[in-house]
């Protein structure tokens, strides 16, 4: 005859079946969100349960930075007003000249039959915190899916090259900085024109030139902005400058590292630059076959 | 008491405090910090803290649960969190009467233990990933976590400790 414990005694499963059927969810879930990206609904959904939570969060650091702002004093927002005064003297000359070869520019481009430039959507957004995600290098931005940002679109500050958006929530979205390993983007060396990709390091702080060979004409101190060609960068935004370069002569490669110019620990503030409207879009991309953190970002360098 | 210091009688937890101060951890991780490195992740301790004290409370659902929002809220490897936080449930609970015969701060070193474990776990589900290395001082965060066990043991503590009236009539 076999005995039943009483009800009030029955607790469920083990506490080790539990683990492990957690576990195992756990474990399927990482499988299908790095290989398969199948969870992303997931995520989106879950984003918008931590929103609330999050704007709680900002609430203080908000209100802390605007009590700041409100005290701030007399001479100082004065001093500010008169820099900024100046620079805009300063620019608007530099506007002038810029608006003459703009329409010199536009005008050779049809005497040549090039495709016309088309300016770029640009949206202002604000960096709300850094990723608490150690193994990679995010920032949270306040503008998302409703502000039509979509994946994939660069994002830059006054100074240079921040990132670019990785994953688009309705009201938030993730950048992908370029110190972020892996993170690519084709540039060009000011100097010579000389085109190359670079990448992050994943340190955090440098990036690397990759697959230059030993001879390349690169220097200590060389400015690199995008080159463009990528479709995705526009051109010509300072992207990092170089700092050190190892030429061994047993590797067929020169290990150049670099300094990026922009950084998301300067401002907060910063710009999300649209697409180009004339490209055609994209040929399809088959499934990445690499790994999962190179298989995200795959599209951009094929 | 190992140690021999009389302990109180403690007044039943309120689940309803529970929820809360996990929800509290919970703001604290998702707080705007421009440098993590060495910041304590306070989910983590809190749920070691109910997992050690409550183990029949909480369960490692919910520890799962957590640990998946803040894997959502940060943009990291869905199912990191938890992963690690779910095991930490489970360890926490198991070594509840263990932990708990110690005094305060031995009790922080079993702690400090727990929550080592756990960045492990983080760090080769990272790792296999394809992350970076976040170097040796992300793990002074477990240390930083464990030094701030008596301050949460003393804050979760209090509205389950009794009010202190002197009664003459009822010595207990």
């Amino acid at each position: 005859m076999e005995h039943q414990p009483p009800p009030f005694f029955n607790r469920g499963p083990a506490p080790l079946v539990r683990l492990m059927f957690f576990v195992v969810l756990a474990l399927f879930l990482m499988v299908l969100d790095a290989r398969f990206h199948y969870a992303e609904p997931l995520r989106a959904g879950l984003a918008l349960l931590a929103y609330p939570i999050q704007r709680v969060a900002l609430a203080p650091v908000q209100l802390a930075s605007g009590v700041v702002d409100f005290f701030s004093s007399q001479v100082r927002l004065q001093r500010e007003n008169e820099a900024l005064r100046e620079k805009q003297l300063r620019l608007a000359r530099d506007l002038l000249t810029f608006e003459a070869l703009a329409a010199e520019n536009a005008h050779l481009r049809q005497l040549i039959g090039a495709r016309e430039r088309t300016p770029r959507k640009v949206t202002l957004a604000e960096i709300l915190y850094a990723g608490r995600d150690p193994f990679s290098r995010k920032v949270i931005i306040d503008k998302g899916g409703r502000d039509e940002i979509e994946p994939g679109l660069p994002v830059v500050d006054d100074i240079g090259v921040i990132g670019q958006v990785t994953r688009v929530y309705p009201l938030l979205s993730e950048v992908t900085l370029i110190t972020d390993k892996d993170h690519a983007i084709p540039v060009q060396v000011v100097r010579n024109g000389l085109r190359a990709v670079v990448y992050g390091a994943g340190d955090g702080t440098t990036l690397e030139l990759g697959f230059m060979a030993t001879n390349a004409d690169i220097l200590n101190g060389d400015e690199l902005v995008t080159s463009g060609i990528d479709g995705i960068y526009p051109a010509g935004i300072p992207v990092a400058r170089v700092a050190r370069i190892e030429r061994d002569a047993a590797y067929s490669f020169a290990k150049i590292s670099c300094v990026p110019a922009a950084g998301p620990g300067r401002h907060t503030q910063v710009l999300v630059i649209g697409r180009d409207a004339k490209l055609p879009p994209a040929p399809e991309v088959r499934q990445a076959r690499r790994t999962p953190a190179k298989g995200r970002r795959g599209r951009r360098r094929e | 008491m190992i140690d021999g210091r009389p302990q109180r009688i403690m007044l039943p937890v309120n689940v309803g405090f529970m929820a809360l101060t996990t929800l509290l951890a919970l703001l604290f991780n998702l707080l705007p910090w421009r440098d993590m490195s060495g910041l304590p992740d306070m989910l983590a301790l809190v749920i070691t803290f109910w997992c050690t004290h409550q183990p029949r409370k909480i369960s490692i659902g919910a520890a799962w649960i957590l640990g998946l929002v803040m894997d959502a809220a940060n943009g990291a490897l869905l199912g990191q969190h938890a992963f690690a936080y779910s095991v930490l449930a489970f360890s926490a609970a198991q070594l509840s009467r263990r932990i708990l015969w110690f005094g305060i701060w031995r009790q922080a070193l079993h702690v400090v233990l727990l929550l080592l474990a756990t960045q492990l776990l983080m760090l080769a589900v990272g790792m296999a990933a394809g992350g970076t290395f976040p170097g040796y001082g992300w793990f002074a965060a477990s240390g930083i976590a464990a030094l701030l066990w008596p301050v949460i043991t003393f804050m979760l503590l209090l509205p389950q400790r009794r009010p202190e009236v002197v009664d003459v009539d009822r010595p207990l």
